[in-house]
């Protein structure tokens, strides 16, 4: 008994002196290149844990339950604003990030919209939500001149009532499907009016019927699959789905189009919890991720632009040359942003997506 | 010797007083709370440093509302009536295939019985998660089902099983199978074989035997089949968000939804207070139904 006891405490020793040398990251799904988790270990001497999630939401709830464990978290803008004004995360002391001179002030002065000053994060990826499509499995639905670039392909009935039959995906994200939707008839898509989003109802409802599901993260692998011909999704996850069809070489052939009506412009940031276990931790690995070199890596392999000035020259010419990928000047003035939801205006957003995707 | 009783009957009230009561009234307490741009996401918290004058104010800041909400939006209660509607089909399903393969097992040779139930058994060593994420690559429109039944030539366009209600009854059957064969098989394990005989004996033809003479006296194992399956597929989340569509209505994805899209603590709480009462309150009056019945027979 007494032994046993004895090991306990050796145990409970053992495991506090452990996490002295651990990092724990939690980062959306297939969002880096894995061979970068092994190089940090090596380069800093510090046990990588690393957990992935799908959704905003599933992020937001264990960050406001307090106590998630995790030194590094990657929220989207939208996300990140309310939870800094919650108290979720610790101001960054830029000294501990000597790689900061990579950023890209582009990017920042767009990040400070919701993180004035980039006061608390720094940025990772960022991409646009758009169409993915199947686009031999389109046209013979749709026919040759089929609207892939606009939103008239999700939104309009009619053409959805047709590719039903080959299987359209959505995010499960309202903050982003309904803005989406709201650029579609011609209002605010960051409108916080709650009469004015209740116009998408009538658009979201007419289409409904003919989406097979709405997730956000299997259509990577449902458009690779040829399981569905179009996903209204995110571009870098389409990308990716693209490249996997190529390499399963099964015939299918992925084209990621921002929407020409508009696209969202979205920004993934890395940001220490108040209550990381392990902030220096935290720093070496955002510093890490910094290093120009590493964030190429990362990017050459998601397919998402980042938020790194430095790693555009070693970006390969599929990543920097896509324009899908970094926008030219003019697009990127067509590209809008979204703000924070108040907690009533969240209520209804939430209401009515629960009745797009219900029914009810 | 007295000391030992009062031990042997605190023990389960303990188990019940920690792992239940206390988390319930936690529980209850967020349901009656408000919300909050805050860690955690609701108000007021107890500070019991505070004194009673703060203890005093804590339970005047909790109210109702949250309940009075649920009864004024139509999607809660269509959720809970779907959900009973699924459970109750799934069960009643479960048990139209456990059934037979309970007495199957009951009536077939001693020396086969540990391996049969061996069989039953075995799928629980594997992730729960990872036999869910199977069936979508069985009844996915290019999965193993579909492809079969093309390459038999039943049928020229795949069937849409996946992200339909049908998946999630599949899904449902087939993870809680197990829970209905086993509670079956042991009361049919029991079961005199003699008493059969003796139906037979006196005239019974097999059919009428095992209606008068077997399905009785599995009653409890069918009863209590019914509930380990009815029970939690009732507030089942995993199957119905995996393999079920936009259009399945299930209380525990509504719950999800107030949890984590509007980040409403409170009314998820209410929710799963009231799924909570509408479980037990039936289960204690059919418990109530039974005692008495027992007792009416005695």
């Amino acid at each position: 008994m007494k032994f046993s006891w004895i090991s306990l405490a050796a145990l409970i020793a053992a495991t506090g002196a452990a996490s002295a040398e651990e990092v724990r990251v939690y980062n959306w799904s297939d969002y880096i290149d894995e061979s970068l988790l092994s190089k940090f270990e090596e380069e800093t001497g510090v046990d990588l844990i690393y957990d992935v999630f799908d959704s905003n939401e599933v992020l937001e709830t264990k960050m406001l339950a307090g106590g998630s464990g995790y030194d590094i978290v990657v929220p989207t803008g939208t996300f990140l604003e309310r939870q800094i004004s919650a108290g979720v995360f610790q101001p960054l002391d830029y000294d501990k990030l000597p790689n900061a001179g990579n950023l890209w002030d582009v990017i920042r002065d767009r990040t400070a919209k919701y993180d004035p000053e980039n006061q608390y994060s720094v940025n990772y990826m960022w991409g646009t939500t758009g169409l993915g499509v199947n686009v031999g499995k389109v046209k013979e639905v749709l026919g040759e001149d089929a609207p892939i670039d606009s939103l008239d392909l999700v939104f309009k009935p009619e053409n959805m009532e047709k590719l039903a039959s080959c299987g359209v995906m959505f995010l499960d994200a309202p903050t982003e499907m309904i803005p989406a939707a709201l650029k579609y008839i011609g209002e605010d898509p960051d409108s916080k009016d709650p009469d004015v989003i209740a116009k998408t109802e009538e658009v979201l409802m007419g289409v409904r019927p003919y989406v097979s599901k709405f997730h956000s993260s299997e259509y990577i692998n449902a458009l690779a699959n040829g399981d569905i011909c179009v996903a209204f999704g995110w571009s870098g996850d389409i990308l990716q789905a693209r490249d996997r069809a190529a390499e399963a070489d099964n015939g299918v052939e992925i084209a990621y189009n921002p929407p020409k009506e508009g696209a969202l412009m979205w920004f993934d940031q890395m940001a220490i919890p108040a209550d990381a276990p392990n902030p220096e931790a935290a720093y070496k690995f955002l510093n890490f991720i910094m290093d120009a070199q590493n964030m190429a890596t990362a990017s050459n392999y998601v397919y998402y632009a980042n938020g790194n000035k430095a790693s555009q020259d070693l970006l390969n010419e599929d990543v920097i040359g896509d324009p899908a990928i970094y926008p030219s000047e003019a697009t990127m003035e067509n590209l809008y942003s979204v703000t924070a939801y108040d907690p009533k205006v969240q209520r209804v957003v939430t209401r009515l997506w629960t009745k797009i995707k219900s029914g009810t | 010797m007295n000391l030992r009783r009062v031990t042997l009957i605190a023990l389960p009230y303990l188990w019940l007083l920690g792992f239940f009561l206390v988390p319930f009234l936690i529980v209850l307490k967020i349901a009656l709370s408000d919300t909050a741009v805050a860690i955690p996401p609701y108000t007021p918290t107890l500070d019991l440093s505070g004194g009673w004058a703060a203890i005093r104010d804590f339970f005047g800041q909790l109210d109702f509302e949250n309940f009075t909400w649920l009864t004024e939006d139509e999607l809660y209660w269509k959720s809970y009536l779907s959900s009973v509607r699924i459970a109750a089909i799934s069960t009643f399903i479960t048990l139209l295939v456990g059934y037979p393969i309970a007495y199957a097992m009951a009536q077939s040779p001693d020396e086969w019985r540990p391996t049969l139930m061996m069989l039953v058994i075995l799928p629980f060593w594997t992730s729960f998660l990872i036999r869910v994420y199977a069936w979508i690559g069985i009844l996915s429109n290019e999965g193993f089902l579909n492809q079969f039944l093309l390459w038999t030539g039943l049928i020229d366009t795949p069937l849409t099983i996946m992200n339909t209600t049908t998946a999630v009854y599949v899904g449902i059957v087939y993870t809680y199978l197990p829970f209905m064969i086993l509670p079956i098989y042991a009361a049919l394990e029991k079961l005199d074989g003699s008493l059969i005989e003796a139906a037979e004996d006196l005239g019974c033809s097999r059919l009428s035997a095992f209606w008068l003479v077997t399905l009785p006296l599995s009653r409890p194992g069918v009863i209590a089949g019914c509930f380990l399956v009815f029970i939690p597929a009732l507030g089942e989340f995993v199957i119905p968000s995996l393999l079920g569509g936009s259009q399945t209505l299930m209380i525990g994805k509504v719950l999800w939804e107030e949890f984590f899209s509007n980040r409403d603590w409170p009314v998820a709480s209410a929710v799963a207070v009231v799924l909570l009462l509408l479980l037990i309150i039936p289960i204690v009056l059919f418990q109530k139904n039974q005692q008495r019945q027992q007792e009416a027979e005695q």
